[in-house]
């Protein structure tokens, strides 16, 4: 399996993502303002947000990190970049691992950094707001492997983002459960290591499996 | 690999199913009639739960099937990837509607049990949630097979969903087991399996009647899939013939 140019795939993506037209910040205004609404809905009173702030961020940045699915392997299978990736001899695990690896730097982190200003807005500890950028950041890789191999599957559909998150979704739950966990840990002042340690076993195993489930889908999506 | 590659041929296929497929389903028919009706009428009342524990025969046996039902098809995609077997896909896609209704029934008839039981016609409990995350998974794979253009490139979809989401699967049930449990632990396919004969024998009934339905009705879809898949051939051959 060759991987040699899996690197210049990572930073031409980078590059795309940051530069105009990139959309990598949409996400960011998204979490931002999904998480606004949640004192519209609930109420202003600060205790009710104490309990229900870091499920309500949890959820918040699953959806945000789904939002750049769609377009992650579309638009290259669309202009024909994938078929040249495919014929340049470099492994399609590779690629695909390099382009949702850049896409989580793009994104997933800068989710991980408003992360914190959003839990403070929500009435979290101030002491846990360095934590919490940690498990949004780790909660965020998991969400970008398994939502890559949604964005593979669903490759070649026109307007796919809607099963992309049908996909996607039922996969996030060991995510979900453990980084919401390690976030209401977090907000008690408690032990917020063993839920984080989980957090970071489902994203690992999302990084494993999700270069080898994307390329299986995007060889079916190029011929 | 002799069994596989017997069944490989679509012709052969068509030729010998479909007394199987009606066998099959009327005899699970006729095992589900034969088992509700000592479920309900001879089997005794549970000493705690009374006359509401007699949903069992009906709740867990599709339980069981829901599971065996997506084993199914994951054995099906993992062939349908590996060997281009042409019935694999045809048998997973045909095995998912049915799955998912086994699925959905359980979820229905646990919500009638925990009503006088518990008290509420839903819990979020570790094994009720595990279950409605695997009936969302075969909504997701039943709508790769909807969403594709082309029948071929929706198999590859639908066999790469179903072999994570069985990889997945697991993962999730422990998941969920730590988060939060309520529902009884499992009474069946443990060692020390202590349920009364007069539960078990309308239980293995009902359930093998279910599975004899399952593979009876699978065999029917699978039928109806490549009857399809002809009509569809003869079609395009008269219009290029003009």
């Amino acid at each position: 399996m060759k991987l040699k140019g899996a690197g210049a795939a990572f930073l031409r993506e980078l590059k795309l993502a940051w530069s105009g037209g990139g959309g990598a910040a949409l996400p960011l205004g998204f979490f931002a303002a999904a998480c606004s609404l949640t004192p519209l809905t609930l109420g202003p009173e600060s205790d009710l947000l104490k309990a229900a702030g870091p499920g309500v961020i949890w959820i918040a940045l699953a959806l945000s990190s789904l939002l750049p699915m769609e377009r992650l392997f579309q638009a290259d299978l669309e202009d024909g970049t994938l078929d040249a990736y495919a014929g340049s001899g470099v492994a399609l695990e590779g690629i695909a691992a390099a382009k949702t690896a850049a896409h989580w730097v793009a994104t997933g982190l800068p989710l991980a950094l408003v992360s914190p200003v959003l839990w403070i807005m929500l009435q979290g500890p101030v002491a846990a707001a360095p934590m919490v950028a940690l498990i949004s950041a780790i909660g965020s890789a998991a969400f970008f492997f398994f939502g890559a191999i949604g964005a593979a599957l669903a490759a070649g559909v026109r307007r796919g983002g809607l099963l992309i998150a049908l996909v996607a979704l039922p996969l996030y739950s060991p995510a979900m459960i453990f980084g919401a966990a390690a976030m209401y840990a977090a907000a008690a002042g408690g032990d917020w290591g063993p839920a984080l340690m989980l957090t970071a076993a489902a994203a690992l195993f999302g990084v494993a499996l999700s270069p080898f489930a994307a390329a299986l889908a995007l060889r079916a999506a190029i011929d | 690999m002799a069994v596989l590659s017997l069944f490989a041929n679509p012709h052969r296929f068509m030729a010998i199913s479909k007394p199987f497929a009606w066998g099959f389903t009327m005899l699970g028919g006729g095992m589900i009639l034969y088992g509700v009706y000592m479920g309900l009428f001879v089997a005794p009342a549970d000493v705690r739960q009374g006359d509401a524990a007699r949903i069992m025969f009906v709740h867990v046996p599709s339980m069981w099937l829901s599971m065996f039902a997506f084993a199914f098809m994951a054995g099906a995609s993992f062939v349908s990837l590996i060997w281009r077997h042409a019935l694999a896909d045809v048998a997973a896609k045909s095995a998912a509607p049915i799955g998912a209704v086994f699925t959905a029934l359980g979820l229905i008839t646990g919500s009638i049990w925990g009503y006088p039981i518990w008290g509420t016609w839903w819990e979020w409990d570790a094994r009720i949630t595990s279950v409605l995350i695997l009936f969302f998974i075969y909504l997701g794979y039943l709508a790769v097979w909807q969403a594709m253009e082309t029948p071929q490139k929706a198999a590859r979809a639908a066999a790469i969903l179903c072999l994570v989401g069985a990889a997945n699967l697991p993962i999730i049930h422990f998941s969920v087991d730590w988060w939060n449990t309520l529902h009884q632990p499992a009474t069946f396919f443990t060692e020390d399996n202590n349920a009364p004969y007069g539960f078990k024998v309308p239980m293995y009934i009902v359930a093998l009647g279910y599975l004899s339905l399952f593979g009876g009705l699978t065999l029917i879809n699978m039928r109806a899939e490549i009857m399809m898949t002809r009509a569809e051939m003869m079609m395009q051959r008269k219009l290029a013939a003009g």
